[in-house]
């Protein structure tokens, strides 16, 4: 399998003050195209300036990190931009959607920094919400849409310039278990139809479960990884729900 | 092309959202574009007025005045002795190349007699010359001529106002009208000129042959019977001004036989000179208005400046996420420079209606002249423009140098 994300001695210092604080110590990763990787640990062990590191949204102090065959360690500012818009799609705990703002014109969003004509657009905003089973909801606002939905529009917006990996920072702390299958259903199958590498942090081992490979951080290293022979599949842990009178668990 | 209207589209989309801040913020440079606008209006009105008022008097005209004497040791005003006389102005339009008319004229008070209606105004006797220089055109009838002069006939050229008390709105024209007892025909209405620089009605004046005005009217002076009271003189051109005034100063000392080191027994005054003085202080009032009224823009833009950093602040999640979905540092610096400039250029289209409004309502209700220059209204725009650019280019810049990890976690 060829490796999407290769990282290697990776090393990041913050300085506070006169005392530099090591947040990740050597650490080398790959991670091949269409895995599923949990990403696990406590709170300041690292995991969050990693993704910060995969997001191309900060930069290493040493070591090199491989995207998709782009060494990006050491781009530009807008050069990272550029690598952000075309191969990296973001989900966020809090949803970050755009107030005010049509679901539509909130997916669109990374393709208002691109050459793409508005016709087009348009037609893949519309394409991205069908894919996550929001079809019908484009000219909803975030306001006008339940926890579920706004994060589904976000995962709309991060498949819209159909990147080679998405990577989710706790994707399902700010919804409810039912919700959190859900998304973790619409991962599992841009996963497997699409072959997007999927990187999650998580607090949630449950949510862990359901990933093809866990990595446990502690310490600014990485302490586990281990492949999981047979993640389990929340498509099918959603069937076994009961119904519910909720209108979006008929959806999809 | 394609990127700055998605920016527009952005911006204008941020605006909407906060109507209300919107326009407060605009509001700043509303009143201060339309204080440009006005204050610019009043002043440039000032000085056109002003402008008007000096072509009325007629064009390069310097007034040779009988200057102070002394006789014995005690010196006499101005005009107090007639030193100046008619062959004087023949021989400075003779001989002076620098100037192209002279009329000589005499003045005096009189009362006028029409039917049962009677005026007291100013009669002027002097020369068809006299008609070219002051730059009079005629109403109705025609101005008489040098024979008319020569013949000292009794015939009178009316100013408007006197036309208007002594024959209300009938045609004067042809009609007799007694002056000091003597009857004169009147043959031509002047024209109204409306006030001098200095004040006066240039239209409540009779025009007539200065022999006639001599003999019939205000008498002779028995000295000098060829004595004037002024000489109007017109240079060839604006730039021979000081040219003529020194060869008739010149001509007139050797003429009156006055030695070195002597003092002139006439004075000459260039009337263009002194109105232009005039003409400048509005101008400079003017600049004045519109620089106290720029002030207004200033503060307009800091306005726009304050709340766009309160706007990017506000906004910095959002800005997170976009860089974080792919803007570059420009696309952010253009969206809130974008909307700055939105914001100012909208303000000041809205000023500058206001500013037309205001003018034409000072106008209308202090009656003065006020007028608004299309360069005026453009300069307005483009400043608007620029203070937008100006103020609104740090807030801009604030943002697009975010750091996207702490945008995106700021609470």
């Amino acid at each position: 399998m060829a490796a999407v994300i290769e990282i290697k001695d990776l090393v990041k210092d913050y300085s506070l003050g006169a005392v530099p604080v090591h947040v990740l110590k050597n650490i080398s990763l790959k991670v091949g195209r269409g895995e599923f990787v949990a990403i696990m640990g406590p709170s300041g062990s690292g995991k969050s300036t990693l993704m910060n590191i995969l997001g191309c949204l900060d930069k290493p102090t040493s070591g090199t990190y491989t995207l998709d065959g782009i060494s990006v360690g050491q781009l530009s500012r807008d050069e990272l931009a550029e690598i952000r818009n075309k191969k990296i799609g973001f989900v966020f705990q809090q949803f970050n959607l755009l107030a005010r703002t049509s679901a539509s014109e909130n997916v669109e969003l990374p393709l208002m920094y691109t050459e793409i004509a508005a016709a087009e657009r348009h037609d893949r905003a519309a394409k991205a919400l069908v894919a996550v089973g929001l079809a019908g909801r484009e000219a909803h606002q975030p306001s006008q849409l339940s926890g579920g939905q706004q994060q589904r529009v976000a995962i709309a917006r991060a498949l819209v310039n159909q990147p080679r990996i998405i990577l989710a920072d706790e994707p399902t702390g700010a919804v409810d278990s039912r919700t959190s299958l859900e998304i973790l259903a619409i991962f599992q199958r841009l996963n497997r139809e699409e072959g997007i590498t999927m990187i999650v942090v998580t607090h949630d081992p449950d949510v862990a479960t359901y990933a093809s490979r866990n990595i446990h951080f502690k310490d600014g290293k990485i302490r586990l990884d281990e492949m999981m022979a047979h993640p389990r599949d929340a498509q099918k842990d959603l069937d076994a729900l009961p119904a519910e009178a909720e209108p979006e668990a008929v959806l999809v | 092309m394609n990127k700055l209207l998605v920016s527009v589209k952005i911006a204008l989309r941020a605006l909407r959202v906060n109507r209300t801040r919107s326009a407060l913020t605009m509001l700043g440079i509303v009143i201060g574009v339309a204080a440009v606008i006005a204050m610019v209006g009043v002043g440039t009105g000032a000085t056109a007025r002003i402008q008007a008022q000096i072509q009325s008097i007629g064009s390069n005209l310097i007034v040779v005045l009988p200057g102070s004497i002394s006789s014995n040791g005690v010196r006499l005003g101005s005009g107090a002795v007639a030193t100046l006389t008619e062959d004087d102005a023949k021989a400075i339009a003779a001989e002076c190349p620098s100037v192209s008319a002279v009329a000589p004229s005499v003045r005096g008070g009189v009362q006028v007699v029409y039917g049962s209606s009677n005026w007291a105004t100013t009669v002027q006797g002097v020369t068809p010359d006299y008609m070219t220089i002051r730059d009079y055109t005629m109403l109705s009838g025609e101005f008489f001529t040098n024979q008319d002069v020569d013949a000292a006939a009794k015939v009178a050229v009316l100013g408007e106002t006197v036309v208007q008390n002594l024959f209300g709105n009938s045609d004067p024209t042809g009609q007799v009208a007694i002056i000091k007892n003597v009857p004169f025909t009147v043959v031509g209405v002047l024209t109204p000129k409306g006030q001098s620089p200095s004040g006066q009605d240039q239209d409540d004046i009779i025009l007539l042959p200065i022999s006639t005005a001599k003999q019939k009217v205000l008498g002779t002076n028995k000295a000098n019977a060829k004595a004037v009271s002024t000489l109007m003189v017109q240079a060839s051109a604006p730039g021979a001004m000081n040219q003529a005034q020194q060869e008739m100063e010149a001509l007139l000392r050797e003429r009156h036989r006055i030695q070195a080191g002597q003092d002139d027994d006439f004075t000459v005054r260039n009337l263009t000179e002194v109105f232009a003085a005039q003409e400048s202080s509005a101008q400079v009032m003017s600049i004045l208005l519109g620089a106290i009224a720029s002030v207004s823009l200033v503060v307009g833009g800091i306005g726009i400046m304050n709340i766009m950093l309160v706007s990017v602040t506000e906004r910095t999640r959002e800005i997170g996420l976009r860089q974080a979905v792919g803007a570059k540092t420009r696309d952010i610096l253009s969206q809130f420079l974008v909307e700055a400039v939105t914001l100012s250029l909208l303000g000041g289209m809205i000023g500058i209606v206001i500013g037309l409004a205001a003018s034409a309502l000072i106008s209308h209700f202090a009656q003065w002249s006020t007028q608004v220059s299309p360069l005026s209204i453009l300069l307005a725009f483009v400043f608007s423009a620029l203070v937008g650019v100006f103020f609104g280019y740090y807030p801009a810049r604030k943002a697009a140098f975010l750091d996207p990890i702490e945008a995106l976690r700021y609470e």
